[in-house]
């Protein structure tokens, strides 16, 4: 920390507040203008290529990739979670500004999938972040990710992705268990 | 009549603002089916505009931070203010006046330097870099457009935009596009480096430092960079019309030509790799540089 003190708050966010007058064009935009953090975690991150190439095209959806967080408004766990990209996801999705959705892809970060008995990857995504569509499939096809992408879509539009106010809301909870895991909890306390 | 001006202005730089995000749509659409895809509708970036302006932001670094995309803003409407759009309409000329054209050169690089203060000062190790990287393409590229600039004020004895557009009146060969054809080349070429367009995109870079500069930009900050730099994008195409292309009798005029404008640094952008830095800038220095030296050279001969 030290000389990087500036750069990070370092209290814990004030729990915002959602909506006003604009409340339903808000939605109605931040449903149609989703930018993607571009991040993969695991395997899946894969099938993300095609998805937003020319192939299957998910800027028509008015998706896009970012590269930085800060830009960001939606976060893809693409696959399975080791205990170290958990850190740097936590990391990520701290340094997203709000709203935000988490999405999930594959079986792994529902229960696990086919890494359900190893030392090193985490079985149950939604102890550490508020996720707000799971994709099923090993791997989900470009097209069940887009199916997935219209279903978050409707959620924003009918204002029901409330995963981000629910992380606030409940930051002590998920850090308890973000701690459990992570043994050498070498960063900020928070993130934003 | 002042106030009327102030009221005029205002609408203009509205227009030119919507227009600008139009712009970036169309750009859009237009890359997407040439990657044979659909792409998003044309009035993309009026959403992401208005979802950016309403995310919530909880970063401070400090009051550079908070200016730099004021500055972006102010250096993009200024520089907007002071190109006529059509020439002659007491309306439409914004607050164009006699030597306005140096004026307008010093103002293009506002908007780059206020940003260049609050990247470094975002922490970012991307940020410098870019900034960087801008700052010398800039040297690279004002070059070259700073010589043609002087070949027509030369050409036309006025450092102001109005007289060198009543300088062009009279058909179509008098445009100094046909007049001045190698500083014109040389302006245009140089236009590619100021939108940042492919082969010379080495400030924003995508795949290689994040988005440079604006690396640790969110929410409303970057809304505002986002208006600064269409309207921004709209006053270099009124400008290259008003300096190359005869200027605008109507506002339909305007709208076909700075289109047309705006289509070549498209074209360019969609079918070309990355330059790296010192290719770039040795690039904007020798090809560019010498097309406007010839004309420049020509220019005295003839007189």
């Amino acid at each position: 920390m030290g000389k990087d003190k500036n750069y990070f708050l370092n209290e814990k966010p004030e729990k915002m507040t959602y909506g006003g007058v604009f409340r339903k064009i808000n939605d109605w935009a931040r449903a149609r203008s989703l930018w993607v953090v571009a991040y993969g975690t695991g395997c899946g991150s894969i099938e993300l290529r095609p998805t937003f190439t020319s192939r299957f095209d998910a800027e028509r959806l008015g998706m896009r990739m970012v590269g930085t967080p800060r830009q960001a408004d939606v976060l893809i766990i693409s696959g399975y979670l080791t205990v170290k990209t958990l850190k740097r996801v936590i990391r990520v999705y701290e340094q997203m500004q709000s709203p935000k959705y988490v999405v999930a892809l594959g079986a792994c970060p529902i229960n696990g999938g086919m890494y359900y008995d190893s030392y090193n990857a985490i079985n149950r995504l939604d102890l550490y972040l508020p996720v707000d569509v799971w994709i099923t499939g090993c791997m989900p096809r470009p097209e069940a990710i887009l199916a997935g992408f219209k279903r978050l879509q409707g959620l924003i539009d009918s204002g029901k992705a409330d995963g981000w106010k629910k992380y606030i809301e409940n930051l002590d909870w998920y850090r308890e268990n973000q701690r459990k895991i992570i043994k050498n909890w070498r960063m900020p306390n928070y993130n934003w | 009549m002042m106030w009327a001006k102030i009221f005029y202005a205002f609408l203009a730089l509205l227009g030119g603002i919507a227009y600008g995000l139009f712009l970036g749509g169309v750009s859009r659409k237009i890359t997407a089916r040439m990657q044979n895809r659909r792409g998003p509708t044309i009035w993309q970036n009026f959403i992401d505009l208005w979802k950016l302006f309403r995310k919530k932001t909880a970063i401070s670094h400090g009051v550079m931070f908070y200016l730099a995309p004021m500055f972006r803003l102010v250096g993009g409407a200024g520089t907007f203010l002071l190109v006529p759009i059509v020439v002659g309409n007491p309306y439409l000329s914004n607050f164009s006046f006699g030597g306005d054209l140096i004026v307008l050169m010093y103002f293009m690089v506002l908007g780059c330097l206020g940003m260049a203060l609050g990247a470094a000062e975002s922490g970012h190790p991307h940020a410098p870099i870019g900034v960087t990287r801008g700052l010398s393409q800039m040297a690279g590229y004002e070059l070259p457009f700073v010589i043609s600039v002087v070949v027509l004020m030369i050409a036309d004895k006025t450092t102001s935009i109005e007289g060198i557009v009543r300088a062009q009146q009279g058909g179509i060969l008098h445009w100094h596009i046909f007049t001045h054809p190698f500083a014109a080349a040389a302006a245009f070429i140089s236009l590619l480096g100021m939108m940042g367009s492919y082969p010379f995109q080495v400030v924003l870079a995508p795949q290689e430092i994040a988005i440079g500069p604006p690396t640790e930009y969110s929410s409303t900050f970057l809304s505002y960079m986002f208006s600064g730099r269409s309207v921004f994008a709209v006053a270099k195409y009124l400008l290259f019309m008003n300096l190359f292309l005869g200027g605008a009798s109507n506002l339909l005029w305007a709208f076909v030509k700075t289109f047309v404008i705006f289509l070549w640094p498209l074209f360019i952008t969609n079918v070309f790799p990355r330059f790296r830095l010192e290719q770039s800038v040795l690039f904007f220095w020798t090809w560019p540089s010498l097309f406007g030296l010839i004309d420049l050279v020509r220019i005295y001969l003839v007189r």
